[in-house]
């Protein structure tokens, strides 16, 4: 059953991602997919993802597509204005790419060209708006379109960001734009997001759980400075502190298998963005119970 | 060179009927500042006004908080404020009276030259669209990093942007300044926003001498 049919059934999804290469040597990075092929429903394809320039999420999109792989395809409005970012979506669908993560994107100083020109022309909700719009057969100025593409439009929300309010506005916002489904930023507080679950349940809206794989305390205590809405507990830092380098994945997975156990009865799936540490997302999965 | 033109009738009407507190800025006004339009719009709604101030030059921070004070009384007593004046008075209004709902009645299309006249931190874009009436009397296109019109991106963390740790993120700011005036519904009800980078080239960009009239 495809990505669409089984979340709109209201079926348990698991959804991974994959970051294209810096460059063209893509093979390897879709071995490791084909090899989670019926266990992962969808693969995400990140976007330039922190605004660092890489291989495009549109061409490694249709690769997976080639390889009987389904994936969801993030497009940013950081590079592209209107007419790029319609014109990619038309090319995404006759390509045969049917589901389409929304991002506004991150800004460019955040990545390695930092001198490069801003563009956000649109933003996730507009883009929504616009895409929706090519579904029922129009542009954004109102044109007609020769056929109409079908997608599975999703968005994103940040569970544990602080002020929460901002974000359920925006996701509303998302949801009346065309969210058909929401993948969240990762969690590492099962208490929060159930909290967070609460507030939104009345969207009755399909929401996929985030999962990040630590890789060392390090990197945690990284991400508690810089990253919006993340704060990984101590004990968790504590955990790979301890855990020798040879270590650390099994105690990686150990910890993500502990926050999908928590999460699993909350919402309607798992999204696992494991940052270079595909090989690993079977031993999660498997420790998660799946 | 300052050209302002006023918002739509019907827009401005709505905030008329808010017991408005009317500010006029007729500081660089010389070269399209639609005076005559303003003063038939105010002698057509005079029973709904509160009070009408006049200043030169509102983006002096420091000179509209003093000049202000002798109305304090009135703008209490209003329900909201409008301003007439380009979109950095709006914002200096806006953060002048941080418990009023501060509406813009102008959009702004052109201040070339005009910006640091004044020593502040305000700004404004001349996008001719003023938003400030959605976002509390913050521009949204100078305060967020990436002029986001529809709300905050996910990259702020403890209330600063995602570009720099030593930045508000004006998006935030927006919304702590809406929720402060029970007001964060605008966002949530506003329609998609989406930016018109023509209305500029239309209204002036060709021939910057010729300024269409509604
Ligand atoms: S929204 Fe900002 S840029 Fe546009 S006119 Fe108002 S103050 Fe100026
Ligand atoms: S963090 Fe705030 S100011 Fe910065 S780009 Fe995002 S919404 Fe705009």
């Amino acid at each position: 059953m495809d990505f669409a049919k089984k979340i709109q059934s209201g079926q348990f999804v698991i959804t991974s991602e994959i970051g294209p290469p810096k460059g063209v040597e893509i093979e390897g990075a879709l071995k490791e997919a084909e090899t989670l092929k019926g266990k992962v429903d969808a693969f995400n394809v990140t976007d330039l993802q922190s605004s660092v320039m890489k291989l495009g999420s549109l061409a490694t999109c249709r690769l997976l597509v080639e390889r009987g792989l389904e994936p969801i395809f993030q497009i940013t409005c950081r590079d592209r204005n209107r007419l790029a970012l319609q014109s990619d979506l038309l090319s995404a669908y006759v390509l045969g790419i049917r589901n389409v993560l929304v991002l506004t994107g991150d800004h460019p100083v955040l990545g390695d060209h930092p001198q490069a020109k801003p563009v956000f022309d649109l933003d996730s909700i507009s883009l929504l708006k616009a895409a929706t719009g090519l579904m029922e057969g129009k542009d954004m100025v109102g044109n007609d379109l020769v056929g109409k593409p079908e997608f599975l439009l999703g968005a994103v929300v940040n569970p544990s960001a602080d002020p929460l309010e901002p974000q359920i506005i925006k996701m509303e916002k998302k949801i009346q734009a065309g969210a058909k489904f929401f993948q969240t930023q990762a969690i590492y507080d099962v208490k929060s997001f159930e909290n967070f679950m609460n507030i939104v349940k009345k969207f009755n809206v399909p929401i996929l759980g985030g999962i990040v794989l630590l890789k060392s305390a390090g990197m945690a205590k990284f991400m508690n400075e810089k990253v919006a809405g993340i704060n990984v507990p101590d004990k968790y830092i504590a955990m790979m502190a301890e855990a020798s380098k040879e270590d650390r994945p099994k105690v990686s997975v150990q910890i993500a298998a502990e926050l999908i156990k928590g999460m699993k009865g909350l919402c309607q799936g798992i999204h696992i963005m494991p940052l270079g540490w595909e090989k690993h997302v079977p031993s999660v999965l498997q420790e998660s119970g799946f | 060179m300052l050209i302002t033109k006023l918002k739509n009738k019907e827009e401005l009407l709505a905030s008329f009927e808010k017991k408005p507190f009317i500010i006029k800025c007729f500081g660089c006004k010389e070269v399209y500042f639609p005076e005559d339009k303003i003063e038939e719009l105010l002698k057509e709604n005079e029973s709904k006004i509160t009070g009408v101030a006049r200043l030169d030059y509102l983006c002096r921070e420091e000179f509209s908080k003093l000049y202000l004070a002798k109305y304090g009384q009135q703008i209490k007593n209003s329900g909201v404020v409008i301003v007439f004046s380009c979109g950095v008075g709006v914002q200096v209004i806006a953060k002048l009276c941080p418990e009023k709902e501060v509406l813009a009645g102008c959009d702004t299309y052109y201040l070339d030259g005009f910006q640091g006249l004044s020593v502040q931190d305000l700004n404004c874009e001349q996008c001719g669209e003023c938003y400030l009436n959605y976002t509390g009397g913050i521009c949204p296109i100078t305060a967020c990093s990436k002029g986001l019109l529809n709300g905050q991106c996910g990259g702020a963390k403890n209330g600063k942007c995602e570009v720099n740790v030593e930045m508000d993120c004006g998006w935030e700011l927006i919304y702590k300044k809406l929720k402060g005036l029970k007001l964060e519904n605008v966002t949530k009800q506003s329609k998609v926003l989406i930016r018109n980078y023509k209305r500029i080239l239309d209204e002036l960009g060709y021939n910057k001498d010729h300024i269409k009239e509604e």
